[in-house]
């Protein structure tokens, strides 16, 4: 506890830096990635984060030195590279372009470890932590390196600021963009050279192996929480700012551990409980959501079945038992159950001694639906040409579903109709 | 039967064009009347939407050029608008209507600058023009084909340009929805617009409208609609393809073979 909260008063100012640093670049490349998601060329960013490496190697081999900027530098080089061999392999051969991202992919971080490996078995004592760019290091993002880095994720930002609309337009729709006459060429470019950017300096702190999932994983999620670009965009970098300043604390606490895996799994956290607990898109509301209609359907179904009863007796005052109801119409019984007492709740049934009945409010609401019932069953045989005995189990569900306004149509079309295809009455509207 | 014009709106000059060297269009040579509503009319595969995205700019030309109100696609932009197919966008995208028809707006607004009340305002009159002004808010994945559709046509609205091409705007669209469009097409018409229009239906083409190109990999007819529509032009047009025609593609393609030997020259 202690140590939260000496990392949380940011007393210590190298830890200030490293968050300040990693809220920075996590934020920047979740902001990009949006971009990267929208344009669906999230594999093509997993191949760009994999080929950053051997770019940061050659350029400590060529130089002898970390110096933050040369390594930015190559790591952009061949980060630009995989995306340019990407695009003429899938122009000029008949390799498709998930093969040539997965090539790709392989081939440039292949060469990435073989250097690597190479370098720390040089003997060059300045090569030591240049093992961090594998898996990340937050802690490592101090001094220089900050500034440079730092620099850049502004950088990111503010393009993305100023060209929002372009980017927003270019995501949607790329050909109508070039009829308008902007630059889309360039403006591709650029959004493509901020995607190898944000990875760049994403390295840092999450390592070249799960830098995808910086830009991936807020994106993804963020897009449960909204319809809107510019929220998606905000709540994407949010998400992705909070895990970055988890992943500086776990740096700052646990210098011997990885930051990057500690990052990736609380996004993914992240994700996964927006895939689940988001409103309207997420897995939960979804499932609520059908079992409100089927409930509704259930209840429907039991006020439909006692007034069929109080049909054939013509009176529908009279109460049933249960097995009176189960008789007419088979339901689950604990369904039933559950639907009888929501229907007592709701006054639309009443419960005495001989079983259930029907309110003057639950007859109605009955009425209702076996009319919709055999208003579509009417529309069926007369405008589908269905035969009358095939037309009922279409009706079954059909009748939940009729809006006021569909009901009013079907009348429209079918000419105020008393009967029905079985030649039963249609009760009329009260 | 290729009727010409002069001072044609829109002038396609000897254009044949190609996807992944296999000419798709040969030759096609015609000329647009102003303030007419246009139908390109043809079977499918027959080059109809390859037309308007070679007019467009957006497919490069083997052959030939097009001109704009006399002009080069650049010096004109503003003033011409385009309605793409429907299936071409992920209407998944997080935007609502009235995002959608703000992009009319971005042409004229220029790079750099936001969107604001005036284009805000640009875009709901151009809701409002194809009744979509209720559903301004709403996401675009929520909306039916026919919705979807009229957003598009809204946002070629919001540009205010002086010739529309729009690719398939009646396909998946019910009636009530193609009637509404439709009439406001003839409006567009009365107000000095030219509208050319890729359609399927011979029996709407008809009375749609004033002026029809017949397409088939090749240029089989374009004059005005009575002239056009007639049995033995729709037999050339839907009688199977040329197949000739289709052969030598097929070699062009095979054999790697360049489509023209040089390069067209820029007019």
């Amino acid at each position: 506890m202690n140590t939260l909260w000496e990392f949380l008063s940011m007393s210590d100012a190298n830890v200030r830096f490293v968050t300040i640093g990693s809220i920075l670049l996590a934020a920047s490349s979740a902001v990009v990635g949006c971009f990267t998601v929208l344009r669906k060329r999230a594999l093509v960013g997993d191949a760009v984060a994999h080929a950053v490496l051997p770019g940061v190697c050659l350029a400590f081999m060529l130089t002898g030195e970390k110096n933050p900027l040369v390594l930015l530098l190559g790591s952009f080089l061949t980060g630009w590279l995989s995306l340019v061999i990407i695009d003429a392999i899938t122009a000029h051969s008949r390799i498709k372009e998930d093969t040539a991202i997965g090539l790709v992919l392989s081939v440039f971080f292949g060469i990435g470890i073989l250097l690597l490996t190479a370098i720390q078995h040089s003997g060059n004592e300045k090569q030591s932590g240049l093992d961090k760019f594998l898996f990340g290091s937050a802690a490592a993002l101090v001094g220089q390196d900050l500034i440079t880095f730092g620099a850049v994720a502004v950088l990111l930002l503010l393009s993305v600021l100023l060209l929002y609309k372009e980017f927003k337009l270019i995501s949607f729709d790329m050909a109508y963009a070039r009829t308008i006459g902007l630059p889309v060429r360039g403006l591709e470019l650029l959004l493509t050279t901020l995607t190898v950017l944000a990875v760049v300096v994403g390295i840092q702190s999450v390592g070249v192996v799960l830098m995808s999932a910086m830009l991936i994983t807020p994106a993804a999620a963020a897009r449960f929480w909204t319809d809107r670009l510019g929220v998606m965009i905000f709540i994407a970098a949010a998400m992705s700012a909070f895990c970055g300043a988890a992943g500086a604390y776990v740096s700052f606490t646990a210098p011997a551990m990885p930051t990057g895996p500690w990052i990736v799994m609380l996004l993914s956290l992240l994700a996964i409980f927006s895939f689940i607990m988001a409103p309207k898109k997420g897995l939960l509301a979804r499932y609520l959501l059908q079992r409100r209609l089927r409930n509704q359907m259930t209840r429907e179904n039991i006020l439909k079945t006692l007034f069929l009863l109080g049909e054939t007796k013509e009176e529908f005052g009279h109460s049933y038992s249960r097995q009176q109801i189960m008789e007419r119409r088979k339901l689950p019984l604990l369904r039933m159950q559950g639907g009888l007492k929501a229907l007592c709740r709701q006054n639309l049934v009443k419960k005495d001694s001989a079983g259930w009945a029907l309110t003057d409010a639950g007859r109605k609401e009955a009425q209702r639906v076996v009319r919709l019932h055999r208003l579509w069953e009417l529309y069926l045989t007369q405008y589908l040409q269905v035969a009358s005995d095939h037309v009922h189990e279409d009706a079954e569900s059909i009748e939940h579903v009729l809006t006021p306004e569909l009901e009013k149509r079907l009348e429209e079309l079918l000419n105020y109709p008393t009967t029905d295809p079985h030649q039963t009455i249609i009760p009329q509207q009260p | 039967m290729i009727q010409h014009v002069t001072e044609p709106v829109l002038e396609v000059h000897d254009v044949t064009v190609s996807y992944q060297r296999k000419p798709v269009l040969w030759d096609v040579d015609l000329t647009l009347p102003s303030q007419a509503l246009v139908g390109i009319i043809g079977p499918n595969g027959a080059g109809k939407s390859t037309l308007i995205k070679a007019i467009m700019g957006l497919l490069p030309l083997n052959s030939g050029y097009v001109e704009l109100f006399g002009k080069s696609l650049k010096e004109v932009r503003h003033r011409v608008s385009y309605v793409p197919q429907r299936e071409s966008v992920d209407w998944d995208f997080p935007a609502s209507a009235l995002d959608v028809a703000m992009m009319g707006t971005y042409g004229q607004l220029g790079l750099f600058k936001r969107p604001g009340a005036r284009e805000r305002k640009l875009a709901m009159e151009a809701l409002e023009k194809v009744g979509m002004q209720d559903y301004a808010n709403r996401q675009i994945s929520q909306l039916s084909g026919g919705q979807q559709q009229r957003v598009f046509l809204s946002r070629a609205l919001a540009q205010d340009a002086d010739l529309y091409l729009m690719d398939e705007p009646f396909a998946g669209v019910d009636i009530a929805t193609e009637t509404a469009i439709i009439e406001l097409l003839r409006q567009m018409r009365e107000t000095g617009k030219t509208v050319v229009v890729v359609h399927h239906d011979l029996q709407s083409a008809q009375d749609y409208f004033d002026w029809t190109i017949l397409l088939n990999m090749r240029l089989v007819a374009s004059g005005p609609t009575h002239e056009t529509l007639t049995p033995d032009l729709l037999e050339k047009t839907y009688g199977g393809r040329l197949t000739e025609l289709s052969k030598v593609s097929e070699l062009l393609h095979k054999k790697n073979f360049p489509i023209r030997e040089t390069k067209p020259v820029r007019k």
